[in-house]
């Protein structure tokens, strides 16, 4: 006789399965697997240096992973005054990172310049990557940076994933300049 | 300042003077002495260190305009003297490099050519240090306004998938600074005057 409970999901008649969208199971894996690319260029590195180390312990969300090599992280952490020197090698190190990759302006300098209102200095990181979470502070204590990567988190479990999956180049590198057709006859 | 030493600069080396100083003794000297100035402060006078490689800007209608600053220690008896050199030419400054007698001149003159834009003769390696090579300004030059001027990024192919330019800075009622007075928690940088911004300009009088 069927009660209410035959709805529900019964493990002695299905097994041990869970069912889900593909959407938030794979994104569910990345958000506590991301492997952040420290872009230490200032004082805010300090602070991430913090964050990594055992008194704020980036590790209990599964971001001790830190990479120097762009190649192995998915998440670009920018701490620090961008100057525009500077500009070009964080957009390379972008452009050499595997997708999907995320930004983190940290700080007040890689979000806006900061007081850095100079000739020098780049007035904010998104003029030249995509940014997806800003951070305020100067520096931001250890608390805000782990805030900032929570609402990181948060982001990547909202995304399309597997929409994004069939776009592939939605950050797509610049193209690199050809040589004349001639050089190679 | 008097002092002896500046005394004997001025009766060896012809054209000098002495120089208005409050702390340590100083001198003026033309530019095409300043190699034998260094060269007998060095070797004569026991002043084995240059401490510092500095120039001042007068503003684009004096003349001189550029006036090289040199700092020598003295490390055996704790004796500073200031060295300064007209430079001859307002429009393409000029002086001689001293890093064949004192090693340290050598990066200290090529951030004088980066920012100020005096060229060292004789410099064994005379670019830019700290700004990008193909910037074209020297930015501190008294015509150079300081939230810069809109230029082109340093690498083509960023500033082309980017479109991103060096641009001149939003002031936004600055520049900035911290206060010197009051709690630390009160004493972020802030803009010196915050009622004009660059939507809301500040009101001419």
């Amino acid at each position: 006789m069927a009660t209410e409970n035959n709805y529900a999901y019964n493990s002695k008649i299905e097994g041990d399965l869970v069912v889900t969208k593909l959407d938030s199971a794979i994104n569910w894996i990345r958000k506590h697997s991301v492997w952040p690319m420290p872009m230490g260029l200032a004082c805010c590195a300090i602070e991430l240096m913090a964050v990594g180390a055992s008194r704020f312990d980036i590790s209990r969300f599964g971001m001790e992973v830190m990479r120097f090599s762009p190649r192995q992280a998915d998440c670009m952490i920018v701490s620090g005054t961008v100057t525009y020197k500077m500009a070009e090698v964080v957009r390379r190190i972008y452009d050499q990172m595997a997708e999907p990759k995320w930004v983190v302006a940290m700080g007040a300098c890689a979000s806006t310049g900061g007081m850095y209102r100079s000739y020098a200095v780049l007035q904010g990181v998104d003029r030249i990557v995509p940014v997806d979470v800003y951070i305020s502070g100067c520096p931001p204590r250890p608390e805000a940076l782990l805030d900032g990567m929570i609402k990181l988190q948060d982001k990547i479990q909202r995304e399309p994933s597997v929409k994004n999956l069939m776009n592939r180049d939605m950050h797509q590198a610049p193209e690199k300049k050809s040589t004349p057709a001639t050089a190679h006859a | 300042m008097e002092s002896a030493l500046v005394e004997e600069i001025v009766s060896k080396f012809e054209g000098s003077s002495p120089r208005a100083s409050i702390d340590h003794p100083a001198a003026n000297v033309p530019a095409d002495l300043l190699t034998s100035v260094a060269q007998w402060l060095r070797d004569a006078k026991g002043f084995d260190m240059l401490m510092d490689v500095t120039s001042i800007d007068f503003s684009e209608d004096a003349s001189p305009r550029f006036t090289g600053v040199y700092h020598f220690a003295n490390s055996m008896k704790h004796e500073y003297v200031r060295i300064a050199a007209d430079c001859l030419d307002d429009v393409e400054p000029e002086l001689p490099s001293l890093s064949k007698i004192y090693p340290a001149a050598d990066w200290h003159e090529r951030e004088n050519f980066d920012l100020m834009g005096i060229k060292y003769q004789g410099h064994p390696d005379m670019r830019r240090i700290l700004m990008w090579e193909a910037y074209p300004y020297h930015p501190l030059r008294k015509e150079f306004p300081l939230a810069g001027i809109e230029t082109e990024l340093p690498a083509a192919d960023v500033a082309e998938a980017t479109q991103a330019k060096v641009i001149a800075a939003p002031m936004m009622g600055g520049p900035f600074h911290s206060p010197q007075t009051g709690a630390m928690s009160k004493r972020e940088p802030r803009a010196a005057d915050e009622s004009w911004t660059e939507a809301k300009p500040k009101p001419k009088n």
